[in-house]
């Protein structure tokens, strides 16, 4: 560093001069033993080195576990994870609002289908089709964000919302334009080819088990397209875009082509779900309008924003631990023993190694056996719902599961907890952590009999629930970095 | 005058409304020169700057630079052809590093595209290299005040003044002729508001910049400018030497009102 001769070292601490503050974080000592050197190791990994290991990850999958399903969801998740590396570019980095992205999911996903199917009987070698469909994705993002390109925030939103909405109506009736059948309508397109590598076409199942090849592949676009990406954002483009978010009036006026920008990250954002639509297309060998709908969009957000927007590691993390939450909320075993350990865990974390602790479990302990037995000796019909065995029937003499359940009690418990748990935040601290016991209670029998007869809501509600608990504790995701507004 | 100045307004007018903001200003500034523009709130000073900018377009007249129109152009395509600016309200980009900051204001001077920055082609690094190089070189004109360590950090945990000095190093990345300051010493303390004086003239001296600066504490006044402009309601009041200009009853009149009013 070079420095111009007029301006003198100051002797002593000058003002202004808070370089050991600054510097606080360098010299933090690092944790003693095994643990700290780890640590250390682990922060001084080079960004590369951390996606070759998960990426390796991903690839050993199937050498470890044959089965089928467990590949099968590997490969949906690296599916969501390209998703969510698409949609960081238009809201991470661009900082626009676009809630129409599972539109440009659908036109990749159409357009592979369209282009090898016989539907138009247009077979394409796949090594042809998807650059097609990637500059149809990237073409498609830019026409979407000429009109947009002035708008900011829920102005953005409602138009790409719209969107999305104009493409699946489009789609769904694409049957009948003009009496031609384009799209195939609500039955979509069937008998999709499955890819093709340099002639040979690449099945899907292989002995009635999801075939290797796909997750190799989709593991590989996700590997491509995140160097690509973290390269990009770390030029004058990715600077910009940044730029862009954080100011765009003073991005403007420091010679950064404001609209141009915007637009191009509509493209990329919109070419990277292109790409990812067409492994879509080509695993499922069909495609439906309805597979493009508001609550995808919705799940790409919470992995985006709940790994840390504008974070490429951070919102494939995010799309990992959503997607491999919802896949285990889909059986109720599953899910009831992630909701009872995550459940305890939070218990846990809150209040730490304390004596409050210990007499909250406790008590929650005694009171289920207390309310069990109870409920019990009023009538027996209200506590022999199903009990399996080890784990499920320890529980079930502790939660009140009844048989024939009236059709109201459902509602009224589910609304009660949500009653209970907004009083909670009102009430004093000392009587809050009384009230805290039948509220728990509540929830594990609400969690029973309410939502665990219904996977689909729940694992929403759940995902709602989660988003909540992270904004709390880290307001940024998971690997997202503290950000501050612009006041 | 000899030369054409660099910077030419001929009669801009705008309004908001029925508000008239800038009314027939007329305003030049010559190559290398230093000029001041003052006047109480509200008189136009800011608007000034979004005009020549291109953030706002005037009603009637002209914006010359270099003897060509700037009227209608995109305030980035201003920029690049030579008029940066820095904001009165400080418009950093908060959440990126200080670094970053400066290196994304060389968008304009730079040419690799995206495919190329993908790939990484070694023109491509060869430019990344440059600008980044360039923006160490702006940032060390700081020198003991925006020392090496703060460049990796994020620009929201500099101090205020550090803030400022930020935003003229970003300014100074987009490789302009004429840098516009907008109250460069403003919520400075004593000292650095000093160093704020020293530093524009080294702008003008070292850097080469010609410099169109609002500024409102009168010492930094007097001490930079070759010429001071005063505006009020968006009307050139006066315009002058700063003895000239800091003398005239009209100025006085503007700051603190009519005498009548003054003396009761």
């Amino acid at each position: 560093m070079s420095e111009p001769d007029d301006l003198q070292a100051p002797s002593g601490p000058a003002i202004g001069q808070d370089e050991w503050v600054a510097r606080h974080g360098e010299r933090r000592s690092q944790r003693a033993g095994l643990i700290g050197e780890i640590e250390e190791r682990a922060r001084r990994a080079p960004w590369w080195a951390w996606l070759v290991l998960f990426v390796a990850a991903f690839a050993l999958l199937p050498v470890v576990s044959h089965d089928g399903y467990i590949r099968r969801v590997a490969f949906d998740t690296t599916l969501y994870m390209l998703l969510a590396l698409g949609l960081n570019v238009v809201v991470g980095w661009g900082g626009l609002l676009d809630l129409g992205y599972a539109a440009f999911y659908a036109i990749g996903a159409y357009a592979y289908a369209m282009l090898s199917s016989p539907q138009y009987g247009i077979h394409l070698p796949t090594l042809v089709s998807i650059p097609i469909i990637v500059v149809i994705g990237a073409v498609a993002g830019f026409l979407v964000g000429l009109p947009s390109r002035r708008l900011i925030g829920d102005y953005l939103a409602i138009v790409t919302l719209f969107f999305l909405q104009i493409t699946q109506t489009v789609l769904t009736n694409g049957d009948q334009i003009a009496g031609h059948d384009l799209t195939g309508g609500a039955n979509g397109i069937i008998n999709v080819d499955p890819l093709h590598l340099l002639g040979h076409p690449l099945v899907v199942q292989h002995g009635g088990v999801f075939a290797v090849t796909y997750l190799y592949i989709s593991i590989a676009t996700f590997a491509v397209v995140y160097l690509a990406l973290h390269f990009v954002n770390h030029s004058r483009t990715g600077r910009a875009w940044r730029s862009l978010r954080e100011d765009g009036l003073a991005a403007e006026a420091m010679g950064m082509p404001v609209n141009l920008l915007k637009l191009m990250a509509f493209s990329f954002g919109a070419a990277v779900a292109a790409l990812t639509g067409t492994l879509f297309a080509a695993l499922q060998t069909s495609v439906f309008p309805l597979q493009f709908s508001f609550p995808l969009v919705i799940t790409v957000y919470t992995m985006v924003i709940l790994g840390g927007q504008g974070n490429l590691a951070g919102v494939t993390i995010g799309a990992v631990v959503v997607w491999v939450m919802l896949e285990f909320l889909r059986d109720p075993g599953d899910a009831r023993i992630l909701f009872y350990v995550v459940g305890v865990l939070a218990i846990a974390f809150a209040f730490g190694r304390t004596r409050k602790l210990a007499v909250l479990l406790g008590s929650l302990v005694v009171f289920g056996f207390a309310a069990h037995a109870i409920a019990d000796a009023i009538n027996h019909d209200w506590v022999s719902g199903p009990a399996a065995n080890g784990f499920d029937h320890a529980l079930s003499h502790w939660v009140i599961i009844p048989t024939g359940l009236a059709n109201w009690v459902g509602p009224v418990s589910y609304i009660g907890l949500v009653c209970l748990v907004l009083a909670l935040t009102l009430l004093p601290a000392r009587v809050r952590y009384v009230a805290l016991v039948p509220t728990i209670y509540l929830g594990t029998f609400v969690w029973e009999n309410v939502l665990l007869a219904q996977p689909d809501a729940t694992r929403y509600i759940i995902l709602g629930v989660m988003l909540i608990g992270l904004m709390i504790l880290r307001p940024n995701g998971l690997l997202g970095e503290r950000r501050v507004e612009i006041v | 005058m000899a030369a054409a100045p660099l910077l030419e307004l001929r009669g801009v007018s705008l309004a908001f409304g029925g508000l008239k903001v800038v009314s027939q200003l007329d305003l030049h500034v010559a190559e290398g020169e230093v000029v001041s523009v003052i006047g109480p709130n509200g008189a136009g000073k800011t608007t000034l700057f979004n005009l020549i900018t291109g953030i706002y377009e005037p009603d009637e007249g002209d914006i010359l630079l270099n003897e060509r129109s700037i009227v209608g152009l995109e305030p980035h395509q201003i920029n690049r052809l030579g008029v940066a600016r820095t904001f009165q309200t400080l418009r950093l980009f908060l959440n990126m590093s200080v670094r970053e900051n400066v290196m994304a204001a060389a968008y304009g001077r730079t040419k690799a595209g995206v495919v190329r920055s993908m790939l990484r082609t070694p023109g491509m690094r060869r430019e990344e290299q440059e600008i980044r190089r360039l923006a160490e070189e702006h940032l060390s004109f700081f020198g003991e005040r925006l020392k090496g360590y703060r460049w990796d950090q994020p620009a929201y945990s500099l101090s205020y003044a550090n803030r400022r000095r930020l935003e003229i190093a970003r300014a100074m990345a987009t490789g302009p002729k004429i840098l516009l300051l907008d109250e460069p010493a403003a919520g400075m303390n004593p000292v650095e508001t000093h160093e704020i004086s020293e530093l524009i003239a080294r702008l003008r001296t070292e850097a080469g910049f010609t410099i169109l600066v609002i500024e409102h504490d009168m010492h930094v006044v007097e001490g930079i400018s070759d010429r001071v402009v005063a505006l009020d309601h968006g009307v050139k009041i006066v315009e002058g030497t700063f003895e000239q200009v800091a003398t005239d009853p009209r100025v006085i009149e503007a700051y603190l009102g009519t005498k009548a009013a003054v003396t009761k």
